[in-house]
């Protein structure tokens, strides 16, 4: 009896980049999340959506380790990493970014996503300095090419503007061969032009990364996935494609307000 | 924020040396030469030794963001531990180890017991930091103050010397500010370097945002412990050092007071550079030894204290940051007049070039 458990347990292992059973998350007597069930497949993009206060940050805080479940498993390409600390779930390929920009403001720019590569591989403490033929240099310069930041590599983040502290945010996110990406607001507060070319860098992540994206913005959102999670209250309120979300009536009711079905 | 890998990027010349760094190594060099031996020992190498005490405090500080009073406890306890294992004229302890081999296990002891601290405060920030090194600052006061079996209590030991090596007894006033000298400028050096490696981005990353830093796969709590351990190194080196320099060591060498004093040292100098330590060091010793012959011996530490007050008061960098502010003010008055000459040269409107021009 326990082969084909063993066995349907590696088949989703090798297709699911991240498994939510059960996970709940209270601070104190607040309940921010409950009962959340949710699979992401390996190479998925996944939208979550809802409103401010529904639990969406909640839920990345409790896949990455931030703010670790009450209760509930947390799987990452098959494997439960329900009791590791965040490091070590980074470490396994899962990536995030903030929806206020949480950046070294006293280093360059450079030196930021030096550190976000290196994070990942050997000689983390390293007492030598980095060299420019280092392997995490190197994929620092293609990552700041790739971001647009080049021309700011040797400015201290705090002199930056905001559209490029957030282009350093996903860079960031993006160091050191990623598998699951965790986007939160990665537009807020972008210029059209921004936002084009954050979608532009979102379509052109190789297949098989997986991420998943909360955004406001409805158009990034659509543009950039191919399911949707809507969150309220904490729970999971409806699950679809973009279009089946976009045309749900209770979704419009919900997240666009009466004012806009009429 | 001072650029430090300008100032040591490995592959400078020497002619890349700015003429003022290049005066100041002179002036420390020569310093021997042209003061008595007064000025040379208690002056000059008692000023590196707290320099480089306050610079094991300015790494955490400056690039960890943790302020630790426990520095201080570091070099006492490597001090002791050159009386305990070598030699003492105190009659207590004392086994008569090898020189060399009693001054590893002292910068050893002091490393690991600095990173012990680092274990027990990593998971604090800010204040309690400062509260828990603190806490085990004052413990170990008083244990060593109340154990006579092996920190010998109250009176502590005497008579700890440092060895007589190529024929030079290495307490002489020249060669021991020399010896003070080349060790506290290594650690000067080393600690330069280590801020610009890998390790060092990663503590001032660290400082910036330790969350961050969880999330790009780093171990912050093993950082912090490791920056510890090699701030133990500095703080270590320099005890034994101070227990040299003293030939003694009792529970009053590692009080309260001196820890503070520490602390002092390097907020008046300035935490964002690790030259700042020994700015302050230097105002210290010099007030340390002068004030008196202007106020009572007892009121050191009021004019200390006041001192602290006007530089935190009018420049919260320390001596450092009021240097930068009056330089980068003369700078910009020299370039606004230089602009200003140009503006009459160049300026067609002034010259009447334009009306030329039309």
């Amino acid at each position: 009896m326990a082969q084909p458990d063993a066995l349907s347990r590696l088949q989703s292992a090798g297709s699911f980049a991240l498994e939510l059973e059960a996970v709940n998350r209270h601070f104190d007597s607040l309940v921010a999340m409950a009962d959340i069930n949710f699979t992401v497949r390996a190479g998925e993009r996944r939208a979550v959506l809802g409103s401010n206060g529904a639990g969406k940050t909640t839920l990345f805080n409790a896949i990455t380790g931030d703010f670790p479940p009450t209760t509930g498993r947390v799987r990452l390409f098959g494997e439960d990493v329900t009791d590791l600390p965040t490091n070590e779930r980074i470490r396994r390929g899962l990536r995030r970014t903030y929806q206020i920009s949480l950046l070294f403001h006293g280093l360059s720019v450079i030196d930021n996503i030096y550190l976000a590569c290196r994070g990942v591989s050997v000689r983390r403490m390293s007492l030598r300095r980095p060299s420019k033929d280092d392997n995490a240099m190197e994929s620092a310069e293609t990552l700041l090419d790739a971001v647009h930041l080049t021309e700011t590599q040797n400015d201290l983040v705090s002199t930056l503007s905001y559209g490029q502290q957030r282009q350093l945010e996903i860079a960031l996110a993006l160091a050191g061969a990623p598998r699951l990406i965790l986007f939160d607001e990665p537009a807020a507060g972008l210029s059209p032009t921004e936002r084009n070319l954050l979608v532009e860098i979102l379509q052109s992540l190789p297949d098989h990364i997986s991420f998943i994206i909360i955004e406001h913005d409805m158009d990034v959102a659509l543009r950039v996935s191919e399911s949707v999670t809507m969150m309220h209250n904490g729970r999971i309120f409806k699950e679809g494609t973009p279009e089946e979300i976009e045309n749900d009536h209770e979704v419009q009711e919900l997240y666009l307000g009466h004012g806009n079905i009429n | 924020m001072v650029d430090t890998r300008q100032l040591f990027s490995g592959n400078s010349s020497f002619s890349d040396i700015h003429p003022g760094k290049l005066l100041v190594i002179v002036f420390l060099i020569s310093y021997p030469g042209f003061t008595s031996d007064f000025f040379t020992f208690q002056v000059g190498a008692y000023s590196l030794i707290l320099g480089t005490i306050a610079l094991s405090l300015m790494m955490l500080a400056g690039y960890g963001g943790m302020v630790s009073l426990a520095q201080m406890t570091a070099a006492g306890l490597a001090g002791y531990i050159m009386a305990i294992f070598g030699e003492n004229t105190v009659g207590v302890m004392g086994l008569g180890w090898p020189w060399w081999l009693t001054v590893i296990t002292a910068i050893l002891s002091a490393a690991i017991f600095s990173a012990i601290v680092g274990a027990i405060s990593v998971r604090t920030e800010g204040i309690y930091t400062i509260m828990i090194t603190l806490a085990i600052s004052v413990a170990f006061f008083y244990f060593v103050r109340q154990n006579y079996q092996i920190f010998n209590g109250f009176t502590g030991f005497a008579g700890v010397k440092p060895p007589t090596l190529f024929g030079i007894y290495w307490r002489d006033p020249v060669p021991f500010y020399y010896l003070t000298l080349i060790i506290s400028s290594t650690f000067l050096w080393a600690v330069f370097h280590c801020s610009c490696s890998t390790f060092g981005l990663g503590l001032q990353a660290i400082r910036d945002n330790p969350r961050r830093m969880r999330a790009l796969g780093y171990h912050v709590g093993w950082h912090r412990v490791m920056a510890y351990f090699l701030s133990g190194v500095i703080a270590g080196s320099a005890g034994v050092l101070l227990v040299w320099f003293n030939g003694r060591i009792s529970p009053g060498s590692i009080g309260v007071d001196i820890v503070i004093d520490i602390l002092v040292i390097a907020v008046v100098g300035g935490l964002r550079n690790p030259i700042g330590p020994f700015l302050g060091a230097i105002v210290f010793v010099l007030l340390e030894n002068f004030a008196i012959d202007l106020i009572d011996r007892e009121r050191f530490n009021t004019v200390i204290g006041i001192v602290f007050l006007l530089v935190v008061f009018f420049s919260p960098d320390g001596l450092l940051g009021l240097w930068d502010r009056i330089s980068s003010k003369i700078l910009s008055k020299r370039s606004a007049r230089d602009e200003n000459g140009r503006a009459q040269w160049e300026d067609p409107v002034s010259s009447g070039s334009l009306k030329t021009l039309k």
